[in-house]
C-alpha cells in the first residue's frame, strides 16, 4: 500500500495549491511588501506618486528612539502582561471553583461563562459602553447608590488610566471563560486516587496542590498563558471602539491602534510597516516553541 | 451539605451572575421604552410591550446583513474547499515539505491582523479592491484558512484508512474510494469547520474597519455605528436590540461547537 502512496508524487502537492495560493495572496505577499516598505520612506508625498527613497534601518531606528513609539510599545506590553496575568489567575481560580462545587452551581457557572465567551466582540463592547455610560450607565448609578456621589455623570474614558481600567475589565471578562474551561478540563485529568492517598498520608491542601495538581495542569496552563499574551497584544477592536466612544487617542494608543493611525490616518506607511514588523516578529518569537511542539508528533 | 460547600456554591452563583450580567443587560435594555433608559433609575426587568427591535430593523440593517452574509459565506466556502483538500494532503500523504507546510500554517495562525493590515490595505488599494466584498472576502479566507486546515486534518485523521484500502482491493480507484467511503464520514468535520469560519468572519471587526468604507458596513461596524451619534441622541433600546440580533446566531452556534474548539486549541498541549 505504501508503495502506491509513494508513487503518487504530484498528488499531494496539487492538493496544497489552493491553500497555498490563498495564503500567499492574503498573507505572504503583503508581508513581503511590508518588509520592503519598512526600509523605505513612504509618506504622503509617495502616496501621490513620488518615488519612495530607501532609508535602510531608519524606520526601525526611529522605533527605539522615538518617544511616542517607545511609549506605545512599553504601554502595550504592560497592558498585555497585566491583563494576561489577571486573566490567568482569575480563570484558574474559577476552574478550581468549578471542580469544588456541586453539579448544579457548576452548571450554572459554566453556562454563564459560555454566554460571555460566545458574545461577539462588538456586541459585548456595546453592552459595556452602555454599562459605563456617563449619564445613564448602570455602573455610575450603582456607585452613587452605594454613596459615591462623585460618580454622578462621571466619565470613565477621559482619564487614560481609567480608560485602560475599563478596557481591562472588558478584556478580562471576555478572556476568563476560555482559561477557566481549559484549566477545568486539565483539572479533571488529575488523578483522584493519588490525591486521596496523599491526603491519607497527611499531605496538606497546599502540598497536594504543589506536588500533584500543579504538575498535571502546568503544561496546559503554560500554553494558555502564551495564547493569552498573544491575544492581549491584539486588542485593536476593543481599544479602537473605546477611543471612538470617548478616549483621548494620543494617550491611549496600543500597538494596533497606533499602527492604524500612523499608516492609514497619517499616511506614514514606512514607520507603520516597521512597527507592524515588530509586532509580527514579537508574536512569532513568542509562539515559535509552542508551534514547534505541536509538530512533535508529526511523522517525518 | 456542609457550610463550606454551601459557601463555595454561593461564590459560584455570584460569579455566574457577574459574568452573565452584561449579556442579560443587553437583552433587558432591548426591551425597554426609550424613556425608561433615560430615567434616573434603571429598570431591571424587560418590558415586552416595548422594544427597540422595530426601530433597528431598517434598510441599513438589511444592507449590512446582506454584506455580512455574502462576505462570510464567500470566506467559508473558499476556506473550507481549500482547507479540505490541503487537509487530505497532509493527512493521507507523506511527502517532502509536509512538515514545513504544517509549521507554516500553524505559525501564520499566530500572526495578529494588526501586524499585517497596513500592507493588506495597501495591496487592496493597488488592486482597486478596497471597500469590496472580494477584497474583504480574500482577507477573511486567509484569516480562517489556517485553523480550518488544522481542524479538518484532525477529522480526516480520525477516519481509518483501512476502509478506503478495503474498497480499493475491491477494485475502486483511490479517488473513488475516498469519495464514496471517507467523504460522507467527514460531514461533521465540514460542518464544524464551517461554523468556526462563520463565527470568525461574522464577528470580525479589525479588518472590516481597515478595508471598508463607512457607507458599506458589515454588521459589527453597523452595530458600532448606532452609537456614533451624540450621547444624548443614542437610542439605547435600539442599540441593544441590534446587539441582540448580531449576537443571537453566534451564541447558538457557539454552544454547539464549543467543545471541539476548546480541545482543538489546546490539543497539542494535552497530548504532549
Amino acid at each position: 500500500m505504501s508503495s502506491t502512496r509513494l508513487t503518487r508524487k504530484a498528488g499531494p502537492y496539487a492538493l496544497l495549491v489552493p491553500a497555498i495560493l490563498v495564503l500567499v495572496v492574503g498573507m505572504a505577499y503583503p508581508l513581503g511588501r511590508q518588509l520592503v516598505l519598512s526600509f523605505h520612506e513612504f509618506g504622503r508625498a509617495q502616496q501621490f506618486g513620488q518615488p519612495a527613497p530607501w532609508v535602510g534601518l531608519d524606520n526601525y531606528r526611529e522605533l527605539v528612539t522615538d518617544r511616542t513609539m517607545w511609549t506605545v510599545i512599553a504601554r502595550s506590553l504592560a497592558f498585555c502582561l497585566v491583563n494576561a496575568s489577571i486573566t490567568m489567575v482569575v480563570g484558574t481560580l474559577v476552574a478550581v471553583l468549578m471542580k469544588r462545587v456541586a453539579t448544579a452551581p457548576r452548571l450554572i457557572l459554566q453556562i454563564s461563562m459560555l454566554l460571555a465567551w460566545a458574545m461577539p466582540v462588538i456586541a459585548a463592547m456595546t453592552a459595556w459602553q452602555w454599562l459605563f455610560d456617563t449619564r445613564y450607565g448602570l455602573v455610575n448609578w450603582t456607585l452613587q447608590k452605594l454613596g459615591f456621589n462623585s460618580f454622578d455623570g462621571h466619565n470613565w474614558l477621559i482619564d487614560p488610566l481609567s480608560f485602560f481600567f475599563v478596557a481591562s475589565v472588558i478584556i478580562i471578562w471576555m478572556s476568563v471563560p476560555f482559561v477557566a474551561f481549559t484549566a477545568y478540563a486539565a483539572l479533571t485529568q488529575v488523578s483522584e486516587e493519588t490525591l486521596e492517598a496523599s491526603h491519607l498520608d497527611g499531605a496538606t491542601a497546599i502540598q497536594r496542590f504543589r506536588h500533584i495538581v500543579y504538575p498535571t495542569i502546568k503544561p496546559v496552563l503554560t500554553i494558555v498563558m502564551l495564547l493569552q499574551i498573544v491575544w492581549d497584544l491584539r486588542v485593536f477592536a476593543q481599544i479602537n471602539f473605546l477611543q471612538n466612544v470617548g478616549g483621548t487617542p494620543s494617550e491611549t494608543h496600543l500597538l494596533g491602534t497606533y499602527i492604524y493611525t500612523l499608516g492609514i490616518g497619517q499616511n506614514d506607511y514606512g514607520s507603520a510597516s516597521a512597527m507592524a514588523m515588530f509586532v509580527l516578529v514579537l508574536t512569532l518569537a513568542l509562539t515559535f516553541r509552542y508551534v514547534r511542539s505541536l509538530l512533535k508528533e508529526e511523522p517525518r | 451539605m456542609n457550610a463550606r460547600a454551601r459557601l463555595w456554591g454561593a461564590v459560584a452563583i455570584v460569579l455566574a451572575i457577574i459574568w452573565a450580567f452584561p449579556v442579560y443587560w443587553i437583552f433587558n435594555s432591548a426591551f425597554q421604552p426609550v424613556e425608561a433608559l433615560r430615567s434616573p433609575n434603571p429598570s431591571f426587568l424587560p418590558d415586552f410591550s416595548a422594544s427597540g427591535f422595530g426601530r433597528v430593523f431598517d434598510e441599513s440593517f438589511v444592507d449590512s446583513l446582506k454584506l455580512s452574509l455574502t462576505v462570510t459565506l464567500l470566506a467559508i466556502v473558499a476556506a473550507v474547499l481549500c482547507g479540505f483538500v490541503a487537509a487530505v494532503a497532509i493527512s493521507r500523504f507523506r511527502f517532502r515539505g509536509r512538515r514545513s507546510f504544517i509549521f507554516t500554517v500553524l505559525a501564520i495562525q499566530m500572526i495578529p491582523p494588526e501586524a499585517l493590515f497596513i500592507s493588506q490595505y495597501k495591496m487592496l488599494n493597488d488592486w482597486g479592491l478596497l471597500n469590496s466584498v472580494v477584497g474583504l472576502g480574500l482577507l477573511y479566507t486567509a484569516l480562517i484558512l489556517p485553523f480550518t486546515v488544522w481542524m479538518l486534518r484532525g477529522f480526516v485523521d480520525g477516519i481509518p484508512i483501512d476502509l478506503e484500502e478495503a474498497a480499493m482491493t475491491d477494485g475502486c480507484s483511490r479517488t473513488r474510494a475516498f469519495f464514496t467511503i471517507t467523504f460522507p464520514l467527514l460531514a461533521p468535520g465540514l460542518v464544524a469547520s464551517s461554523v468556526y469560519g462563520f463565527l470568525q468572519a461574522w464577528n470580525e471587526y479589525t479588518l472590516a474597519v481597515v478595508v471598508m468604507d463607512p457607507s458599506n458596513r458589515t454588521l459589527p461596524l453597523w452595530l458600532k455605528g448606532l452609537t456614533d451619534v451624540s450621547n444624548e441622541a443614542v437610542d439605547w433600546p435600539a442599540v441593544m436590540a441590534g446587539a441582540t440580533l448580531v449576537a443571537a446566531p453566534v451564541i447558538i452556534l457557539f454552544m454547539i461547537v464549543q467543545n471541539r474548539m476548546t480541545s482543538g486549541m489546546v490539543g497539542g498541549a494535552v497530548k504532549g
